[in-house]
């Protein structure tokens, strides 16, 4: 199931047009609020960060990055996020399979859960997972005996951190793999690969940049969370502060500089890991040429 | 779903694997949702209701209100715009546009409301001509409003983008060729095909508004009655130990977000449809 578009326009001349649709007016108009909008919203509002930033001297902000309680706060976001999102992608791995491959009661139930943490806010879902994990709470007092204490610590920050990136993993291999041609499946366990083969070798290399990209965009998002996660987490510096809240700690304290070289440090992050997904999506739309 | 056996695995792998995938859903994303409503309602009726009259409750309902009626008009109007530019048109740099409005869904919202303190507050650029002006942006509502918007940016365009994209430049290039004029063929051609996958985003972005924590946090000053939305209400209660309240207050943003849900779930299959349920 190639999709080859043959891009033939009906109305269009036989030369290759460079604008398809000529006769459809407000392109100016359209074009120029677009821009416009775009500008006064996120464009201008991220570049004055920078340029506050740049304001700055190198040894200036050299020496707010590398303080301790910088570093560490960078440490826990990143580190805690990969941790988040790999188990999110191992995890996901089971419900996307379950739900695509499997047919039982309550499957179309199960799909549909599986969007709360986009739909439930942050500071919800935050003040919910403490209660839940504090040591008098529904799954803390069970996890109490065995020693595990989940809230106010950096457990905690995981916890919230898989609640939010789970979604991102699970809709973004789900259509793939329902999109995933039967026919080979077929022809690899007919030539006599056993299961486990097939599913290595014939499922996995199509579905894995979609994984890959899930994996991202989990991690992403986890990377740059702050109200889920400031409730469970205990915030003690160097210990279970997150980035984006020293970010609002710095500000509160009038450290603008702190703040907005932090802030533009973790900006800088995000459009790197947008230009990863960005190429992972083309990766897997090369490879099962599906427009996600 | 034809139960082909070469394409199954073992009746017990298959259920070990259902298994797995229930009991991390109803752990890890059911249980918080179950446990609001459960504490919500932990001393009754009586309590949960007059959590939720409590005149700062009811201005941080008003305020959330007035801010989401702001950010969903002008995404909603700016959405169809971008898309209508996007999508009628070829021109180059265009997968980059798209890249730009997806942007603000990459961007830590402490990092998006950051960027508006930086500019309207007494330290940014626009600060102290909006001060001796007698303005005020940041710990105000326009600040609140500015950082939602930000925040719920891409919601109705990313919605609209893709399915305008697939629906073509035929019928609108047919309009015009009759002679309707270029407002006549958006509103009689294009809306009625998109309307699905706009009221979607119009949903999705709605939820957001009102849900918005942490720029709106870092713009809003947390005066009490005053710039807190219904997010920050439930964090200042739950900050001095109102548990109860806290939760009966957060209670309406997760009712919120299991209404969108169904709605969304309802939408999805007409949008589908409309794709010819691929």
């Amino acid at each position: 199931m190639t999709e080859t578009t043959i891009s033939a326009p009906p109305l269009a001349p036989a030369a290759p047009p460079r604008r398809s649709s000529g006769v459809i007016p407000g392109f100016g108009l359209t074009m120029g609020l677009t821009l416009l909008w775009l500008s006064l919203i996120v464009l201008i509002p991220l570049a004055g960060l920078f340029f506050k930033t740049a304001e700055l001297t190198p040894d200036r902000i050299w020496t707010i990055l590398t303080a301790t309680r910088t570093l560490n706060a960078l440490k826990i976001s990143f580190g805690l996020s990969l941790i988040a999102a790999s188990i999110n992608l191992v995890l996901g791995a089971v419900v996307v399979w379950a739900l695509v491959r499997y047919d039982f009661p309550g499957r179309r139930l199960l799909d549909a859960l599986v969007d709360i943490p986009f739909a439930l806010p942050t500071a919800v879902a935050g003040i919910a997972l403490t209660t839940l994990y504090a040591e008098n709470g529904w799954l803390g007092s069970l996890l109490a005996p065995l020693g595990v204490k989940v809230s106010f610590t950096p457990l905690g920050i995981l916890v919230a951190l898989i609640f939010i990136g789970l979604p991102f993993v699970v809709r973004t291999v789900q259509p793939v793999l329902e999109d995933f041609d039967h026919e080979l499946e077929e022809a690899a366990a007919t030539l006599g690969a056993s299961r486990w083969t097939t599913i290595r070798k014939v499922v996995l290399p199509t579905v894995l940049p979609a994984f890959l990209t899930g994996f991202a965009l989990a991690f992403a998002r986890a990377v740059g969370e702050y109200g889920s996660v400031i409730f469970i987490a205990g915030n003690l510096p160097n210990v279970s502060e997150i980035a984006p809240l020293l970010i609002v700690i710095r500000l509160e304290e009038f450290r603008y500089a702190d703040a907005t070289t932090i802030a533009a440090t973790m900006l800088v992050a995000s459009f790197a890991l947008l230009f990863v997904i960005n190429g992972l999506q083309r990766w897997s739309q090369a490879r099962t040429g599906r427009a996600s | 779903m034809s139960d082909n056996s070469v394409r199954s695995e073992p009746a017990a792998v298959k259920w070990t694997v259902i298994a797995v995938a229930a009991l991390f859903i109803g752990l890890f994303i059911v249980m918080p949702l179950i446990n609001v409503f459960a504490q919500a309602f932990v001393k009754g009726w009586q309590a949960y209701a007059s959590a939720l009259v409590e005149p700062d409750a009811l201005a941080a309902i008003e305020l959330t209100l007035l801010v989401t009626a702001i950010a969903v008009v002008a995404n909603t109007g700016m959405g169809l715009v971008m898309a209508w530019a996007i999508t009628k048109f070829s021109f180059r740099g265009k997968s980059f546009l798209i890249t730009l409005i997806d942007l603000p869904f990459s961007v830590s919202p402490v990092v998006a409301g950051l960027v508006f303190v930086l500019m309207f507050g007494a330290q940014g650029y626009f600060g102290p001509w909006l001060i001796d002006n007698g303005y005020k942006v940041i710990f105000a509502w326009p600040g609140i409003a500015l950082a939602t918007i930000f925040v719920t940016f891409p919601f109705v365009a990313r919605e609209l983008i893709p399915l305008m994209q697939e629906q073509g430049t035929t019928e609108e290039e047919a309009a015009v060729t009759l002679g309707a004029s270029g407002w006549r063929v958006f509103s009689r051609v294009t809306l009625p095909n998109v309307k699905w996958a706009l009221l979607y985003g119009v949903l999705l972005c709605n939820a957001r508004a009102m849900g918005e924590f942490g720029a709106v946090s870092v713009v809003s000053g947390h005066v009490r009655g005053e710039t807190n939305t219904i997010p920050l209400q439930v964090e200042i209660l739950y900050n001095e130990y109102q548990f109860q309240a806290s939760f009966a207050v957060a209670s309406l943003l997760a009712l919120l977000a299991v209404v969108t849900l169904f709605a969304k779930t309802v939408l999805e299959s007409r949008v589908h449809d409309r794709k010819g349920g691929h």
